[in-house]
């Protein structure tokens, strides 16, 4: 579904890809100020502390806000979700229907391969 | 230190192309170079500073002051996206004040029309890449959610934006050298094809190919030319991005520019005549008047309806030009002729159609970057002496 086909990962955000692989979102946790933040970064953007762990996250969140390209071919959805552990990251949510998503909707991480072959995460609605 | 009154802008042009397929982007550069020039009233050899962005190619100022052959004693090549040249205003002031240069030149050229290139999507060394482009965050999407977010929390519709958009086709009807000169309804905008919801493509501004370019001089100088006096009163810059995951799509860095702007000028947005905002989308606008403080939070979609920005209408005259969304966005860049309009504006030279009676104040704001995810926000108050 991208049009991504390499991820210059770098190595500073290694070990938050390759838990993606294996279908687990990581979120960096800071040590010092006890804030989670996104997008990983080897210290804390809040308070510039080093030591930062990455955790794994329960990958519930709630779209924050959305949008639906429609420019090209295919339509999909660009979103901002906000995670159950507080920060808001950039996605997609993955929906086979376009006009059903809403801020403040439910959603969980689901892991996609992209045009890279590397599992991406995604957000899909959760049901009821 | 403040630049206030420290510097003028004493030439200002706007290149007419908005095709360019066989004149490179530095001939762009240089045609609107000599063309500020000559609106000055000086010749390539007074300048002494000069000023680029991104958008000049190679070496950037290097490049630029190499194939004009200036001799200058001081460059800046602050690159805030399409904010860079509102910027380089206040640079040119704060080193004329310190003495780094009399006359600075700012140039803007490319030709986004005709190559289809943004370089903002090339660079896979940032560290947001990563995470950003396996989303395939569009340009307009990356706004859209912006104006999503804003209808979610304060009631805005698409028809309060379409004005936006309705407004800045009034004006461009009466520029000749406008891409799109065909005055729209409300009606028409919500009826163009949806690119990415909430925003329709006449949401979304021109891509052009073009330039502009700005003079800046030390006052006793602008004084010993002959054209109308329009003198730097503030200035402002400020960046915003998601904020570590702290994601606020309500506001813009606008609601710090503005704010030092103002406080440098001494004077309220209650006192602007004439307003160039930037407008790469609808959405920027209207965050961008409420951040300034024209209007309060989340009354934006309120202030812009029913031709509150159109001259001789409304209260707020904005983007007389026709603006971005109609007349001219070069290099994917509108910086440079939000300030060549508010020049305008002050000099009494604006098309008689859309000229503010008297306007003695103004106000130019910047919107470079993206919106939605970091952007640089930069404001300019300038005044006719």
């Amino acid at each position: 579904m991208s049009d991504v086909t390499v991820i210059d990962i770098l190595p500073e955000s290694k070990a938050y890809w390759d838990a993606s692989q294996t279908g687990r979102l990581l979120v960096p946790h800071c040590n010092a100020c006890d804030r989670n933040h996104w997008f990983p970064r080897p210290f804390c953007p809040f308070c510039a502390s080093f030591d930062v762990t990455a955790r794994e996250a329960s990958g519930a969140g709630t779209v924050y806000s959305y949008s639906v390209v429609r420019s090209g071919k295919e339509p999909y959805i660009v979103a901002y979700v906000t995670l159950d552990e507080g920060p808001t990251m950039l996605t997609n949510i993955v929906e086979s229907d376009l006009e059903q998503i809403r801020i403040g909707d439910r959603v969980r991480v689901a892991f996609q391969p992209g045009a890279s072959g590397m599992r991406v995460p995604v957000f899909a609605r959760q049901s009821g | 230190m403040s630049i206030r009154g420290k510097a003028n802008i004493v030439g200002a042009y706007e290149h007419p192309t908005r095709k360019s397929p066989d004149k490179s982007a530095a001939q762009l550069h240089a045609e609107s170079a000599f063309g500020a020039l000559a609106d000055a009233g000086l010749s390539k050899d007074d300048v002494d500073g000069y000023f680029c962005a991104g958008d000049a190619p190679g070496f950037g100022a290097m490049t630029i002051v190499d194939y004009l052959n200036l001799r200058v004693r001081h460059v800046d090549a602050t690159d805030v996206g399409g904010s860079s040249y509102l910027a380089h205003v206040s640079h040119a002031a704060q080193a004329i004040i310190a003495g780094k240069c009399n006359i600075a030149l700012i140039t803007l050229a490319g030709r986004a029309r005709t190559e289809k290139f943004n370089a903002y999507f090339n660079d896979k060394t940032q560290p947001q890449s990563p995470w950003e482009d396996p989303y395939r965050p569009a340009t307009a999407a990356v706004y859209a959610m912006c104006a999503q977010r804003h209808t979610y929390e304060f009631g805005t519709t698409s028809d309060q934006l379409a004005w936006i958009k309705v407004a800045a086709s009034h004006h461009a009807q009466h520029n000749p050298d406008a891409m799109l000169r065909n005055v729209v309804t409300v009606e028409e905008v919500l009826a163009s094809p949806m690119v990415a919801d909430p925003l329709h493509r006449f949401d979304c501004c021109v891509v052009t190919d073009g330039g502009g370019a700005l003079i800046v001089a030390r006052p006793e100088i602008a004084k010993s030319l002959k054209r109308p006096l329009v003198r730097v009163l503030g200035a402002g810059e400020a960046v915003k991005g998601p904020f570590g995951g702290d994601v606020d799509l309500t506001y813009s860095a606008g609601i710090r520019s503005g704010a030092v702007a103002f406080e440098e000028a001494g004077v309220s947005p209650s006192d602007i005549q004439y307003a160039s905002i930037y407008d790469s989308f609808t959405i920027t606008v209207l965050v961008a008047l409420e951040d300034l403080g024209f209007c309060a939070k989340g009354q934006g979609g309120k202030f812009v309806s029913d031709g509150n920005l159109i001259s001789g209408v409304g209260k707020l005259p904005f983007n007389t030009d026709g603006g971005g969304l109609c007349n001219n966005h070069p290099a994917n860049r509108g910086g440079i002729t939000k300030v060549i309009e508010a020049v305008r504006q002050l000099r009494g030279e604006a098309h008689p159609a859309v000229q503010v009676p008297n306007c003695g104040l103004a106000l130019a704001h910047g919107t470079g970057g993206l919106l939605g995810t970091r952007h640089c926000s930069t404001t300019l108050i300038l005044e006719r002496e």
